[in-house]
C-alpha cells in the first residue's frame, strides 16, 4: 500500500522533471532561433547597405556616361533612404536597386568602357565593377540565410506547446524580407 | 541653321515630349531651317527621313516609376556618330535632366547646345539626388528654356542657374477646323472633358457632381467625355437616372480629339492644379471651344485672366454648375469666347513659338564668322 504511493509519486515527480526538461529545451531552442534571425537580419542589413555604398561609387566613377550615373545614383540613394523603414517600403527600394543594376550593367559595351577606363588612367573601373557584383552576390545570400532562419523560427513557434506555454515570450515573429535580389551578370 | 534636336523618350510612344520635339522640327523646317532629329525608335516602324533611331529605349525603373531610356555606352557611341555626320550648327537637347539620349548628347557634344526643360515636379527626389551626376554633363548647355513657371521652377530648385520661358507650342492648324462627332453637340446642348480618367488631378469627379445638378435641371443636356482610362468606372460614378445622357468615348486619336472640341457648346477643364500648361486648353482654344474651366494659375495665364474662357472656382462643382448654366443660356457669349480663344491661342501657335526658339538660337551662336559644327568630344566628367 505504502510502497504504491511512493511508487506513483516517484513516477509522477520523474515525469514533471522529464517534461519541465524537455520544455526548458524547446524553449531553449527557440531562444536559439530567435538569436539565429537577429544576427541574419544584421548580415543582410550590412549587405544591403554595403551593396548601395558600392552603387553610389561606382555612379560617382569619372568613366561612367552620366545617364548610367544618373539611374545608378538614383536608386542606390532611394535605397539608403529607405533603410530602417518597417513597412516593405525598404524591400521595394532595394528591388528597385537590384532591376536598376541589372539594365544597367548588363547594356553592351559598360564592362568595357569602365575597364578601359581603369587600364589608360588613375580610375579603377574594372575593380569597381566587380565589387558592386560581388556585394550584389553578398545580398543574395544573406537574404536566403535569412529568410530560411524566418522559416524554422516561425515553423518552431507554430508549434501548439509553444504557443499553449507562451515560450516565444514577447519576441517579435520574425518576417520574410521579400525582395528582387537577381544579381547582375556582366558579359565576360 | 541646321540644327540637331535630341528626344530622350521613344519616338512611337504618344508623350508630350515627343509631340513638342516633333511638332518644333516641323515648324523650324517651315521656318526655313535643316533639322534632324535623334531619339530611341521601336523597330519595325518606318520613321520619316528627318528622324534618326538611336536604337531600342531600355525599361529601367527611375523616379519612382519604370520608364523606357536610353542609356549606355552603346547609346552613347550612336549619339556620337549622329554628332558626327550631322554637322550641325547648334544641338538642341529635350528634357537633359532624363537619365536618356539628351543627358548623353550633352556629355558627348563640344560646341552650342540649347536645352528645353518640360518636367514640373516641386517633390521630384530624383534630380535632386544625382543633381550631382548631372552637373558636369548639363555645364556645357549654353542657353536653358522652359516649357512652363513650374518646369522653370523645378529646374532652378535642382540645378540653380536660371532659363527662359517659352511655352509649349499648339498646332493651330490641326485643331482650328473638324467635323463634329455624329449627332454632337445635339437640341439639348452639350458639354465636353477631354483628359486622364482616372487621374484624379484632372477634376473629372468636379464635373461629374456638377453634372448631377445640372441634369436634373436640363432635360436634354448631354455630357461627352473623352481620355484614356476606365470607361466603366466613369459610367459608375453617374447617377442611373442621368447614364444615358453621358457618352464616355475612352482614348482618342488626334484627329477625333479635334472633332471631339467641335462637337460640344462649352468644354469644361476642372483641373484640380499640377497642370504647367494645359495643352488640352489651348487645342479647344485652337478648335474655338467656348471654355469654362477652373482658376489654378496656369489656367487663368492661358485664359487672359477669363477674357477667352470662364474661369469657376477649383474644385467647386457648384461654381462649375452656375457657370455651365450662364454659358449655355447665352449664345451671344459664348460666341464672344469663341472669338476670344481663337485670338489667343495665336500666341501658343508653332509658328510663333519656333520663332521665339529661334531669336534663343541665335542668341547662343557665336557672332561673327560661321564657326566650325558641333563636335563629338570624348566626353567626360
Amino acid at each position: 500500500m505504502m510502497s504504491d504511493l511512493v511508487s506513483t509519486t516517484a513516477t509522477v515527480v520523474t515525469l514533471v522533471i522529464m517534461l519541465s526538461f524537455y520544455v526548458s529545451w524547446r524553449a531553449g531552442r527557440l531562444d536559439r532561433l530567435h538569436t539565429r534571425v537577429e544576427t541574419a537580419y544584421a548580415a543582410l542589413d550590412a549587405a544591403l547597405v554595403r551593396r548601395s555604398a558600392a552603387v553610389l561609387e561606382l555612379a560617382s566613377a569619372p568613366e561612367l556616361e552620366p545617364a548610367s550615373a544618373v539611374l545608378l545614383a538614383d536608386a542606390a540613394g532611394q535605397a539608403r533612404r529607405a533603410g530602417g523603414q518597417g513597412d516593405g517600403s525598404r524591400e521595394l527600394a532595394e528591388s528597385t536597386l537590384s532591376r536598376t543594376l541589372r539594365a544597367v550593367m548588363e547594356e553592351p559595351g559598360f564592362r568595357a568602357a569602365l575597364a578601359d577606363a581603369g587600364r589608360t588612367g588613375p580610375g579603377k573601373g574594372d575593380d569597381l565593377v566587380e565589387e558592386v557584383v560581388a556585394a550584389a552576390k553578398r545580398v543574395h545570400l544573406a537574404r536566403r540565410f535569412y529568410n530560411d532562419a524566418v522559416a524554422s523560427t516561425r515553423e518552431a513557434r507554430a508549434s501548439r506547446l509553444v504557443r499553449t506555454l507562451l515560450l516565444a515570450g514577447r519576441a517579435p515573429l520574425p518576417d520574410f524580407f521579400e525582395m528582387d535580389d537577381e544579381p547582375p551578370r556582366l558579359p565576360r | 541653321m541646321r540644327v540637331g534636336l535630341v528626344c530622350p523618350y521613344t519616338w512611337e510612344v504618344p508623350g508630350g515630349v515627343q509631340q513638342h520635339v516633333g511638332d518644333l522640327a516641323e515648324a523650324l523646317m517651315d521656318l526655313g531651317h535643316d533639322v534632324s532629329v535623334l531619339t530611341p525608335c521601336d523597330s519595325g516602324t518606318e520613321p520619316p527621313p528627318h528622324i534618326v533611331s538611336a536604337g531600342r529605349a531600355v525599361p529601367v525603373p527611375y523616379n519612382g516609376s519604370v520608364a523606357r531610356l536610353a542609356f549606355g555606352f552603346r547609346a552613347a557611341g550612336r549619339v556620337r556618330r549622329w554628332i558626327r555626320e550631322g554637322g550641325f550648327d547648334l544641338l538642341h537637347v529635350h528634357e537633359p535632366a532624363a537619365p536618356s539620349l539628351s543627358l548623353l548628347a550633352c556629355w558627348v557634344a563640344e560646341g552650342p547646345i540649347v536645352a528645353t526643360f518640360h518636367t514640373a515636379n516641386p517633390r521630384s527626389r530624383a534630380m535632386a539626388v544625382s543633381a550631382a551626376a548631372l552637373r558636369t554633363a548639363l555645364e556645357k548647355i549654353s542657353g536653358r528654356i522652359a516649357v512652363s513657371e513650374a518646369a522653370r521652377k523645378t529646374l532652378v530648385e535642382h540645378l540653380g542657374g536660371d532659363a527662359v520661358l517659352i511655352p509649349n507650342g499648339v498646332a493651330v492648324r490641326r485643331y482650328a477646323e473638324a467635323e463634329p462627332l455624329e449627332g454632337w453637340p445635339g437640341e439639348g446642348k452639350a458639354i465636353g472633358f477631354l483628359g486622364r480618367l482616372d487621374e484624379p488631378r484632372k477634376g473629372l469627379g468636379v464635373l461629374l457632381d456638377a453634372f448631377a445638378a445640372l441634369g436634373r435641371e436640363r432635360a436634354e443636356l448631354r455630357l461627352l467625355i473623352a481620355g484614356p482610362g476606365d470607361t466603366a468606372e466613369v459610367n459608375a460614378r453617374v447617377p442611373p437616372g442621368l447614364r444615358d445622357r453621358v457618352t464616355v468615348l475612352g482614348r482618342v486619336d488626334d484627329a477625333d480629339k479635334a472633332r471631339v472640341y467641335h462637337s460640344v457648346d462649352v468644354f469644361c477643364a476642372p483641373n484640380l492644379g499640377g497642370e504647367s500648361f494645359g495643352i488640352v486648353l489651348a487645342e479647344a482654344m485652337a478648335a474655338g471651344a467656348p471654355i469654362l474651366a477652373s482658376d489654378i494659375p496656369a489656367f487663368r495665364h492661358v485664359l487672359r485672366n477669363g477674357a477667352a474662357g470662364e474661369l469657376f472656382h477649383v474644385g467647386d462643382p457648384a461654381a462649375l454648375a452656375r457657370g455651365a448654366a450662364a454659358l449655355l443660356d447665352s449664345p451671344r457669349r459664348r460666341a464672344e469666347l469663341s472669338d476670344a480663344a481663337r485670338g489667343a491661342v495665336r500666341a501658343y501657335d508653332w509658328a510663333t513659338v519656333a520663332a521665339d526658339v529661334v531669336r534663343v538660337y541665335e542668341t547662343v551662336l557665336p557672332m561673327g564668322p560661321a564657326p566650325g559644327p558641333v563636335a563629338a568630344g570624348s566626353g567626360s566628367r
